[in-house]
Parts: structure tokens; sequence; C-alpha cells
């Protein structure tokens, strides 16, 4: 049974989404799916702990070995993703049944438990594959899952944000699909592993170029890399508060991991970074994208909106991490991986919670709120300084890795920039916060209630994670210390 | 009680924390609400009391509390310059708290549990900034001390508290991210440590423009040293009530900038490396237009809260100025400076709410004849002006002593004149108030007869410091030990 674990981890949510279909009660679909959830997250623990005691687990779907059979590849990178994939999902789910009961029409709540399964399933596949073609396999399942969650939103711009997020996803989708049909031609297999052997052989060629040049494009579309990024704001405001909740914490990251993967482990650093402009590229781009995003967060007046830009100029600061191409460099763009992930999985459930009780996530809507309740607006702001980084919160330790890393690398002025950045994220976090707490209430309006358990419970071990990762770190930095040197090929 | 030496240093900074869980407890009960805060700081001043015994007795008190980044820990120990912060600190919390109790009620603020509760944690913080035994320590305390005292800025929350608090969170956030962590990550980067060490962390080798520039965004990152043109933030801070300004914007808050400025300069870069460095010329010149521009701004101020704030960041300058002389009379006087300032300039805040709280009046014109009303507030004015011009028989005679005789001894003439000159416009900003208070002139008719002072509570917290301003004139010996000993251990490093 355990050495099945790999797979097990993408089967479950995959075989357990057409049996939502059976169980008809969404309360019971709820249950289940989160019963699924957790039982993910379970063995994500297990898996992660397997492999930083004894380095990458190999496993063969169905006795065929690679480079033939499809071989599911779980190294520390993998195990780390899914961990934050499998945890961010199982506390999101804790307060899904409460939120749709507003958001989403009771004959379409168990579809919302089917699709968010079926997403699961893909985020995991993607990380867990060692096989490109399975890699684009997932990544529509995961896709096509999203569009349609994204649909379900109660507000009817959903409909067009989903439409938006499937043209330029799947722009993204085949872009990927041709990279990887053009290093097929090249080279034979679609194995990672094998990939990563005989690319170097062919690596000089125009049509290995047009291959990377292909992914990248295909997967910066996905991860929403500014100028990319259109899509991104809509579809996270106009989503069901439980989807925004669980697309900003996981498929970005997913995202990301897809590109360090491709480039560290297929493409090999050398050629991504020596043969082709990457790094000066994506660190103007990443810069480029937390100036323009941060920006225009500032100037949102709907909180979702502000989140979601902020999102993007995260992403922005992950390339940045990544483009630097040291070890110091990959640890703070998987640091923020993580850290990220706790920040905005707790500020858009808090922004659900308002939506529950307010119906209505406008700057103007949050007047007085710091009064009416207290909890979840205390969340907001703690996830807000988590995000500017102050320093015991998860922000704060992303950011120095950050920062050291660029000085390291003897780029002072990226240091001084990401630090420059972040100034940006006190206004936009802070205009919230007045609102709150300095505006009056709108008169004549009823006031609204504290947000119910089911969502306070997941805000706060979110908020708790926040402080608590910020203050003993551990697991996170020793996990993303050893991916980064695993990447790398420095042995520990 | 046997408590260890260790022990009570970690409770200075625990104990106010654990004080804000009994203060919402009882938030219902004014009377048991500021009895947990006053017991709170009783038992906090004894701490730093034996604290202080201990580091007099020669014994090193040092706790490691765990690691957040690897090779970066929270740790805290025990030196003079922090002995003479927690000092202050704690025995001008004490005060506070007694002086706020009547404010407070008198003035019929609302919200005031909140206004305890965040007053702990600040109070907590500041204990962690005086006792950090790294920058990184420091670093952590001096962001928490800012987000705490935020909701103390805006505790009205009317517009006027919201635009101030917004300058105020602006200012010292930004600095702090943009300035201040980039030159702790780059010491950090160059030095390989940030353990505060006595004679500084850098060697000989390290380029000396790296150091400059490094010096300079200290300066300019630790906002709350109010260096121009950093210092708006204070005067903003100002919408807040009285005992906030008294406490956190007279001592705790800017004088966490000002000590951190001067722990830098010793334990960081080491004065002797300190004057060696191309930008300390420039800076030395900023801190002293500083002084003077402040002191001139002040002038012009009617409303007096604001003119104690345009003060108080001239005030600074002379601290900045003395860390940044590098010269041992520099940093003593500097480090004096830190509690002459802060007992008169808490004596002039505690004055100026028990003014506003007993007859409504917040500007200098309507002052006039007010002696004749407030005899004991508007004497201990009169003290407490003294001290900040630096006349005898005060204590601020002494720390400007020693920062005039750091000039000398460094050739700076004209930071001596800028000192010089501030003095005098010290004298005309402040004495006038008192001196139309006892005599209004002629024409000037008393509204009422007869004594209307502010609260019995406020009235005896002012007087104590007040007293305190004549009591460092006549026995400042334990300060300028403490002082001293900041530079003796220089002399002896390497004894960890």
């Amino acid at each position: 049974m355990l050495t099945h674990l790999p797979a097990l981890q993408v089967l479950i949510p995959l075989m357990a989404a057409p049996l939502c279909l059976f169980l008809r009660r969404p309360h019971l679909v709820w249950m289940f799916t989160l019963i699924v959830s957790g039982l993910a997250f379970l063995i994500s623990v297990a898996l992660l702990q397997q492999v930083m005691v004894s380095g990458p687990i190999i496993y063969e779907m169905g006795g065929w070995s690679g480079p033939w059979g499809i071989e599911y590849r779980i190294d520390r990178l993998s195990a780390f993703l899914s961990l934050i994939i499998t945890a961010m999902s199982t506390v999101v789910l804790i307060a899904a049944q409460t939120s749709i009961d507003k958001e989403i029409p009771k004959n379409r709540q168990i579809y919302f438990y089917i699709l968010f399964l079926f997403a699961l399933t893909g985020l995991l596949g993607i990380v867990s594959t060692g096989d490109v073609f399975n890699v684009f396999v997932f990544l529509e399942i995961s896709s096509l899952s999203t569009y349609a969650l994204i649909a379900l939103g109660k507000d009817r711009r959903a409909l067009w944000a989903a439409y938006q997020y499937l043209i330029m996803g799947t722009i993204g989708a085949t872009f990927i699909l041709i990279s990887i049909g053009l290093m097929y031609q090249m080279t034979g297999t679609l194995n990672m592993a094998d990939l990563a052997v005989l690319l170097p052989e062919v690596a000089q060629t125009r049509t290995i170029f047009a291959a990377f040049a292909f992914f990248v494009v295909g997967v910066c579309l996905k991860l929403a890399l500014f100028p990319l990024h259109l899509w991104l704001p809509n579809a996270y405001a106009y989503a069901p508060s439980i989807v925004t909740a669980f697309l900003a914490a996981t498929a970005t990251k997913v995202a990301v991991y897809l590109l360090i993967r491709f480039t560290y482990s297929i493409f090999g650093i050398s050629f991504s970074f020596t043969t082709l402009p990457l790094q000066t590229l994506f660190v103007v781009l990443g810069l480029v994208g937390v100036f323009v995003a941060s920006t225009a967060a500032v100037y949102q007046k709907n909180v979702k909106h502000v989140f979601a830009y902020s999102s993007v100029a995260q992403v922005g600061y992950m390339i940045v991490g990544f483009s630097i191409g040291t070890t110091a460099g990959l640890m703070a763009t998987l640091l923020h991986l993580f850290n990220h992930a706790l920040m905005k999985g707790a500020l858009f459930l808090a922004l659900g919670a308002v939506m529950y009780r307010i119906g209505s996530v406008q700057l103007s809507s949050f007047n007085g709120l710091g009064r009416q309740m207290p909890f979840t607006m205390a969340a907001i702001v703690a996830g807000g300084l988590s995000l500017i980084g102050v320093p015991l919160t998860v922000g704060f330790v992303s950011k120095w890795y950050l920062v050291m890393a660029s000085i390291e690398n003897g780029w002072w002025p990226v240091a001084v920039l990401i630090l420059l950045g972040s100034l940006f994220a006190i206004v936009y976090v802070w205009r919230i916060i007045e609102a709150a707490y300095f505006k009056d209430p709108v008169a004549g309006k009823e006031p609204a209630k504290e947000a119910p358990l089911a969502f306070l419970i997941p805000i706060w071990l979110l908020v708790g994670a926040n402080i608590y990762f910020g203050i003993d770190t551990r697991l996170s930095i020793q996990v993303a210390q050893a991916a980064a040197h695993s990447l790398l090929g420095i042995s520990p | 009680m046997s408590l260890s030496l260790e022990t009570m240093l970690q409770l200075t900074i625990i104990l106010p924390l654990l004080a804000t869980l009994g203060i919402a407890a009882t938030g219902r009960n004014p009377n048991l609400r500021e009895g947990v805060t006053i017991v709170t700081s009783l038992a906090v001043l004894y701490c730093v009391i034996n604290l202080y015994l201990g580091l007099k007795a020669g014994e090193s008190i040092s706790v490691q509390w765990l690691a957040i980044l690897p090779g970066l820990q929270l740790s805290f120990s025990i030196e003079p310059l922090g002995m003479i912060f927690a000092l202050i600190a704690s025995f001008l919390w004490l005060i506070t708290t007694v002086y706020s109790i009547g404010y407070m009620r008198a003035h019929h603020e609302e919200n005031q549990t909140r206004f305890y509760i965040c007053f702990a944690i600040a109070i907590s913080s500041v204990m962690g900034i005086a006792f950090s035994s790294n920058l990184f320590t420091l670093f952590i305390f001096y962001e928490v001390l800012t987000l705490s005292t935020y909701p103390l800025v805006t505790h009205a929350g009317t517009e006027k508290a919201k635009k101030g608090g917004r300058v105020y969170l602006g200012i010292l956030l930004s600095t702090s991210i943009a300035f201040f962590l980039f030159a702790i990550i780059s010491t950090w980067f160059v030095a390989g440590t940030l353990e505060l060490t006595p004679g500084g962390v850098f060697d000989s080798s390290v380029n000396k423009t790296v150091l400059a520039i490094i010096l300079v965004l200290f300066i300019f990152g630790i906002g709350k040293a109010a260096i121009m043109p950093f210092h708006r933030w204070l005067p903003a801070a100002m919408v807040a009530p009285t005992p906030v300004s008294s406490l956190l914007h007279a001592v705790a808050v800017v004088k966490a900038g000002v000590f951190t400025v001067l722990k830098i300069c010793v334990f960081i870069f080491g004065i002797d490396l300190l004057s060696e460095l191309p930008s300390t010329q420039f800076l030395l010149y900023l801190a002293g237009a500083t002084v003077l521009l402040a002191s001139l701004v002040a002038m012009r101020q009617d409303n007096l809260k604001a003119r104690l704030a345009y003060s108080t960041v001239s005030q600074l300058g002379y601290v900045t100025i003395g860390a940044l002389l590098a010269t041992s009379a520099g940093v003593i006087g500097g480090s004096m400076h830190i509690a002459m300032h802060a007992f008169g300039k808490i004596t002039l805040f505690f004055c100026a709410g028990a003014i506003l709280v007993a007859t409504h009046k917040s500007k200098v014109s309507e002052m006039r004849g007010i002696g004749r009303q407030m005899p004991i507030t508007m004497a201990a004015f009169f003290i407490a002006s003294l001290s900040i011009i630096g006349l005898p028989p005060t204590g601020g005679t002494w720390s400007k002593w020693f920062l005039l005789m750091g000039t000398i001894d460094t050739a700076q003439w004209t930071i001596l004149v800028v000192l010089m000159i501030s003095s005098l416009l010290n004298i005309a900003y402040l004495l006038p108030i008192p001196y139309r208070a006892f005599f209004p002139g002629k024409g000037f008719v008393a509204d009422n007869a007869g004594i209307k002072e502010a609260p019995l509570a406020s009235l005896i917290a002012l007087s104590i410091t007040a007293i305190g301003c004549l009591a460092l004139f006549v026995y400042p010996q334990p300060l300028y030990e403490l002082a001293t000993a900041i530079l003796e251990m220089r002399e002896q490093p390497a004894h960890e």
C-alpha cells in the first residue's frame, strides 16, 4: 500500500470526483470531499517525510518502467508542492459548504465539488508526474475544471472572466503542447529524466530553441507573469470566493513549479540561463510586474481585485528569485511559494467571509466592518501585514531571502527595487484597514454579524500558520533548501 | 523572590505582553484594569532595577530565544546603553500610567481598554529593543513598536487621526523597510554577523564607500530618530491622546530611534571607524540642520503639542549628533541626553495634557495668565523647560555640556555654533509660555480666580518627573557611570 502512495495521491481525488454524483446531498458531498482532500494531505505529508529521508521516489505506472512507461517521480520539490496544494485545499474546503450556500444555487453545488476534486487531481498530477505529456494532460484537467469553477460565480461577469481565462489558458496550454511535441520530435522521449539526458545533444538546434520559447510563453500565461496576467484579476474577482481562495493559493504556484521543473530539470540551467537570455528577461519582467501590478492594486475598488493584482505582483517576486539562478534565489522563490499560499489563502478566505455576510467586497462596503466583524478584519490585518513583509510573519522570511539572494549575486539595484515594491503593499493594505476601522458604516444598513465559525476556523488556521511559520521557520526553510539543492544538483 | 537575572530579563518583555490578557479580561472594570497595568509596570520596574544592580555588580546577562532564520536569533543581553533606555522607559511607564488614569477618565476617552493593551505591547517592544543583543532582534521589536503604537496615534478615530496615522505609519514603516532593513541585510552580507559588538563588526578591509552608504541607509532608515526629511511623522502623531504623546513620542518611540542610532554607531560601526567614513560629516550637518530648522519651526507653532513635537525633533538631532561625533564625550552626551530629554519632555507633555483637561486650552496664545489657575503645572513646565534648554539646576545641563565638549574635541565648530544657537531658540520658544502664564502683563483680566488644577493623579505624575529633572542635576552619577561604561566596553572587547 505504502509503495503506491504516489499514485494514490492523484488517483484518490480523481476517483472520488464521480462518486460525488451518487451522494446527491450537498452536505454529504462536502464531508466526502473534505475527507478526500484530507486524505490527500496525509499522503503528501507521508511522501514528504519519505522523500526528505531517502531521496526521490520513482513509481512506475502499471509496472511499465520508464522511459516507455509513465513514471511518477516524487522528489523534494514535488512533495513540497503537493503538501502546499493539499494543505490549502483541505483548509479552504472547511469553509466551502457555508460559502457556496450563499453563492451557488443548490442544484449546482454537487458540480462544484466534482470540479473542485478534478482541479485538485490536475494540480497534484502535474507535480507528481515524471512525464511531460502527462503534465499536459493534468494541466488540461485542472484548467478545464477551473474554467467551469470560475463560471459558477454568482456575478454574471464570472462567465466573461471564465471565457477570458479559457482563451488565454488554452493558448498557454497549446504552446506547452507544441513545445512538448517539438522536444519529442528531437529526442523521441517524453520522460523527464530521459529528456534531461538527451536534450543537451540537440540543444543547439533551432527546434529546441523554439520548443523552449513556446514553453516559456505558455507557462508564463499560466502563471500570470506580467504582461500575460490580464486574465487573472477578473477570474479571481468573479469566481466563487472559495474557488478564488483555492486558486490563489495553489494554481499559480503549480505554474511556477512547471517553470522551475522544465528549466532546471529538463532543459538544464546552463541552457536556460546561459544560452538564452532568460535571466535578463525574467528579472526585468518580474520587477516591472511587481511595480505595475502593485500600482494597479492601489487603484482598485473591489477588494478581490486588489488582492488579485497583488498576486500578480507576488508572482513577480517569485520570478525574480527564480531568475537569480542561485541556490539562495531558488530557495527564496520556493519559500515564497509556500508563504504566499498561506497569506493569500487567509486573505481570500476572509474576503469570502465578508462576501458571506455583506454580499459584496467593494471597498466601500468595508466601512465600519472593523467593529462588526472583528475577527475577520483582524485576520485581514494580519494577512496584510504578512503581505507587506513585517517581521514575525512569513512575508518577512520570503523578503529576507529574496533580498539576500539578490545581494549575494551582486544585484544591489534589484534588492532595492524589491524592498521599494513592498512599500506599495502598505498602501493597498492600509486602504482596506482605514475603511474598516475609521469609516462609519453606511447609515441605514443593518450591521453585519461576525462570520460563522465555518469561516473563522480555516481563516485563523491560516493566520496562525502565517505567524507560526514566520517565527519557527525550520520546516519551510529546510524543505525549500533541500529542494533547491537537489534541483541544482548539490548534495546536501 | 529569587528569580535569576536571566528570568528577569525575559520578564521585562513578557510581563507587559501577559498584562494585555489581564487588561482585556478586566476591561469592564476600569479600576481593576488600571490596577493590572500599575502592578505590571511596578513588576517591570523591579526587574529592570535588579538587572541594573546585576550589571553594576559586573554580571553578564544574556538570553537566547529561538532562531528565526539560520544564524539569526532572537537574543537579548544587557549592556549599559540599553540599561539607560530600559530604566527610563520602565520608570516613566509607571508614571505615565498614573498620569493617564487621571487624564483618560477626566477627558472621557473611549476605547480605554484598547488603549492600555496597545500601550503594554509598546512597552514590551521597547524592552525588547533596549535589551536586544543583535540587530535582527532589534529590528523586529522596532517594527512591533511601530505597529502597536499606530492604534494609539489614531485613538480618536477622527478624520484627522486617520490622516495623522497615515503619515505616522507611512513614514515609519516605509523608511524601516526600504532603508533600515536594506542596511541590515547589507550589514549581514558584508560583515557576516548582526551581533552588536563593542568596537563594531566590520573589519578594516571592507570598502569605506560601501560602509558610508550603509551608514546613510541606517540613519535615514531609523525614521524614529526623526532626522529631516523623515521627521513629519512626529508632529503628525500628536493627534494622539496626551499620555501617548508623552510616553511614546517623548520617550519610547523617539528614544527607540536615537537609541538605535547610538547602538549602531557604537556597536556596529564602532566610533573609530565611524570617524573615518566619508558620509559621517554629511550626516552631522544634516542632523545639525534638523536641530536648527526644527527649532525655527517650533517657534512658529501656536498649538502647544505641535510646538513640543518640533522641539522633540530638534532635541533628537542632538543625540544623533552625539553619536555621529564619534568621540567619547559625544557618546556620553548623547546617551545622557536620552535620559535628560525624556524627563524634561515628558513633563512638558504632561503639563500640556493637564492644561487641556483642566481648561480645554491647547493653543499657546490662550495660555496667558494660566499660572494663576494651575501654579503647580506651570511651575513644573518651567523646570522642564530649563532642562530642555540645558540650564542649571536641571539635568539637561550635563548632557548639553558633554555634547559641547564632544564638538570641541573633534573641532566641529559649525556644529558647536548650531548647538549654541539652538539653545537660544529653545529659550525663545519655551520660556515665554511659563513666563506669560505667571506674568500675563497689563490689561489681562483673569476669567476666574482660584486654583483649578488637573486631576490629582496627573498632577502627582508631572510633579514627579519635574522633580526628576532637578534630581538629575544634583545626582547624575549613576547615569554618568552607565554612559561612560558604554565606551569602556569598547576598550576591553572580546569578552564574549
